[in-house]
């Protein structure tokens, strides 16, 4: 992954989702100088952590971290974790990493875990989004547990799917439905290439349909987000939209370098040393804990992080008074 | 006769003024809660919208607490809103509790249906009633001018949390107004306590019109608190419902600050008549927000709501035609706070950006 460079200073971006959990360096130059890509396991600390220690063994040479992003799910409690100068949503993260690479994308195709979004831009600009959770049929867990019920690898489907003529047709609106249509369509005697296109297929068209319903889908289109990797769902992409598709080099771990991407700017912009707890942040042992806060009716619980006696953030309640200010003073957006 | 009432935003707070001039007892039930949603979404149906949902938690736990009484508003019109009452009192004796209901129909529907419970529960003449809605009326407006000020000015406070602190210390100074002549005094004093807090003023904001259903939009537990979010990140607020104007006389000075006619005129071009609920309303509050140069506009309303479906099938062509970005929301039990947080998160960085565009920098 690396490569040679005189300089040794970088950003890091940390994409931490329900599924995966995704680390980035970038150097001065914006080149990707490690990854990572891991799962999240629904232990996102234990991710974070075990991440940083396999990203320090990625580096050739040691590298002085100037800022650090942090993206995803649980971008806050990443962002505590390592010591993020900037925290921000997967949306803005991907698009500006989409941006990065393709200057005059027009649209974003993201499909991850255990969501989907659909970004919108224009001369650089985010103009329109939408995001589905919802649902799981129009994102990577659908895809997931068929490969488990088909007995076929994730990471083979692609293969299989581009052997495939035209795919069964599948219905895809429910992932319950697809299921018994798949079952129904093998017991007809399907080829599993036209099975397993028809479900690369279901989802194209789940995801065109709900998602991206009503939006102008422009060239240059991005296709990013785990699910990227299979060349199946290429495929159906370009065969559903009559248009051609470009799946970026990084595609798995996009979210990780716009975060990077993200903190580079904001430490261009705030002249004040980095946040970063540095790569032995693998090695504290970071306790969480929740307790019922008894400040009114509203009975909200709290979580609690903390360091051995000292605490390093506290959130969960409606009226915001437990969270720590750092986060909150970031948050109040200023033109 | 102990009487309870759903809860709503601080319409309990109006609803009680009323109802002590009367001489009615009220009590008001415990704020809602993922219990009281809990024991909503067990008994109500589960197509009928959140509103439904939390009102039959409201009334269940004000039931808990030894309330007799319940007391519910009518409605005509394409939203289901209308037989609620009824639907509510169906629902609640089939779980086998055992209570009054009074049901106030809105004056458009007949004098005797609006006044006549009133009537019967408070053993008023009409003459004592209409006397106690004029005096509790221009209270009730005061309470909303006061959250309309806060939602302007929460976005310029330095201290996360000073604002919404001192807009409880100006609703206490509120509830000190006895009759119609202290209400401009009190609602000065009011203000100057908001005006108290300490704040940014040269902090360049962004600005968002909140349209939609007006459960959704009045009650915090519903919509997440999205007001608080939104102000505490420095945007400037306006919102297209308040009760009031909801109850109040159609067109008389709206706190909202433009008129039912107003409104309809504007969102005529794409909508030409009542759907029901808000659904034109929030047609027409986007363009009219358009117009006053907001950056965007946020839609939320109950899963299952057909006005607002409709308002959302409608509102695309408006963004498209007047250029402002809408973000919608569809709210029912299942939706998280994690989910709008994060939309909301990328909706505010895309019109950040596209205000930065326009400034040229």
């Amino acid at each position: 992954m690396s490569e040679e460079k005189i300089n040794n200073i970088g950003y890091l971006g940390v994409d931490v989702g329900s599924v995966s959990t995704n680390l980035v360096i970038l150097d001065i130059d914006n080149k990707v100088v490690a990854s990572v890509y891991r799962r999240t396991q629904g232990q996102p600390i234990q991710a974070v952590q075990r991440g940083l220690e396999e990203l320090k063994d990625k580096l050739e040479a040691d590298i002085n971290i100037l800022g650090v992003g942090t993206t995803g799910s649980a971008r806050y409690l990443t962002g505590v974790i390592v010591g993020a100068d900037t925290v921000k949503n997967e949306i803005t993260a991907h698009a500006v990493a989409a941006s990065h690479v393709a200057p005059n994308v027009r649209t974003v195709l993201e499909i991850g875990g255990q969501d989907s979004k659909i970004i919108l831009l224009n001369d650089g600009v985010v103009v329109d989004f939408a995001m589905n959770t919802v649902c799981a049929a129009g994102t990577g867990s659908f895809l997931d547990h068929q490969s488990a019920r088909l007995g076929i690898p994730i990471d083979q489907f692609g293969g299989h799917a581009l052997k495939a003529k035209e795919g069964a047709q599948i219905a895809g609106r429910c992932s319950v439905f697809a299921e018994s249509d798949m079952v129904h369509k093998q017991q007809v005697g399907y080829a599993l290439e036209e099975i397993i296109f028809g479900l690369c297929q279901a989802l194209v068209r789940n995801y065109l349909n709900n998602l991206a319903k009503g939006k102008d889908i422009l060239n240059p289109i991005v296709f990013q987000g785990g699910v990227a990797a299979n060349s199946g769902m290429k495929r159906a992409f370009e065969e559903g939209l009559n248009m051609e598709i470009i799946i970026p080099d990084h595609f798995n771990v996009m979210g990780a370098i716009g975060s990077a991407l993200l903190a580079k700017e904001t430490m261009m912009l705030d002249d004040r040393p980095t946040n970063f707890k540095g790569f032995d942040a693998s090695l504290i042992d970071y306790k969480t804990s929740s307790f019922g806060c008894n400040g009114c009716e509203n009975s909200c619980e709290i979580i609690k992080i903390q360091v051995e006696d000292e605490v390093l953030a506290k959130w969960g309640g409606r009226c915001g008074k437990w969270e720590v200010d750092q986060i909150h003073a970031q948050h109040v957006y200023k033109v | 006769m102990l009487v309870a009432s759903p809860r709503m935003g601080h319409v309990d707070i109006l609803l009680g003024d009323l109802l002590e001039r009367l001489g009615i007892e009220y009590m008001v039930p415990p704020k809602s809660s993922e219990r009281t949603l809990a024991l909503g979404s067990k008994h109500a149906p589960e197509f009928s919208c959140l509103p439904l949902k939390i009102n039959i938690g409201n009334f269940i736990e004000a039931l808990e607490n030894g309330a007799d009484t319940l007391i519910m508003a009518g409605g005509r019109g394409p939203c289901r809103f209308g037989y609620y009452a009824e639907v509510e009192k169906r629902i609640l004796n089939e779980a086998g509790y055992e209570f009054e209901m009074v049901v106030v129909e809105p004056p458009s529907m007949g004098i005797s249906k609006f006044l006549g419970p009133i009537k019967e529960a408070s053993g008023k003449s009409s003459r004592k009633i209409i006397k106690a809605l004029k005096e509790s009326f221009p209270k009730a407006q005061a309470y909303d001018m006061l959250e309309k000020y806060v939602l302007q000015n929460r976005c310029y406070e330095v201290i996360p949390g000073s604002t919404t602190k001192a807009y409880k210390q100006a609703m206490d100074v509120l509830s000190n107004i006895k009759s119609t002549s202290e209400v401009e005094g009190y609602l000065r004093e009011a203000i100057s306590v908001v005006d108290e807090v300490d704040k940014d003023p040269s902090r360049d904001v962004l600005k968002i019109g909140i349209i939609g259903e007006f459960f959704i939009l009045l009650e915090p537990f519903a919509n997440f608190d999205i007001e608080e979010w939104l102000g505490s990140r420095g945007v400037y607020l306006e919102r297209s419902v308040y009760v009031t104007d909801w109850i109040g006389p159609a067109g008389e000075n709206p706190v909202g600050g433009a008129s039912p006619s107003e409104i309809a005129e504007l969102a005529k071009p794409y909508l030409s008549h009542a759907v029901g609920g808000e659904g034109l309303q929030s047609v027409g509050h986007t363009i009219h927000y358009a117009r006053d140069g907001f950056d965007g506009v946020v839609h939320m309303f109950p899963f299952t709501c057909m006005p607002e479906t409709i308002a959302k099938s409608i509102l695309p062509r408006v963004a498209r035609d007047i250029h402002i970005p809408i973000i919608h929301f569809t709210i029912d039990e299942q939706t998280g706070k994690a989910g709008i947080a994060t939309r909301m998160e990328a909706f505010l960085d895309l019109l950040m950006s596209k205000k930065r565009a326009r400034a040229g920098n």
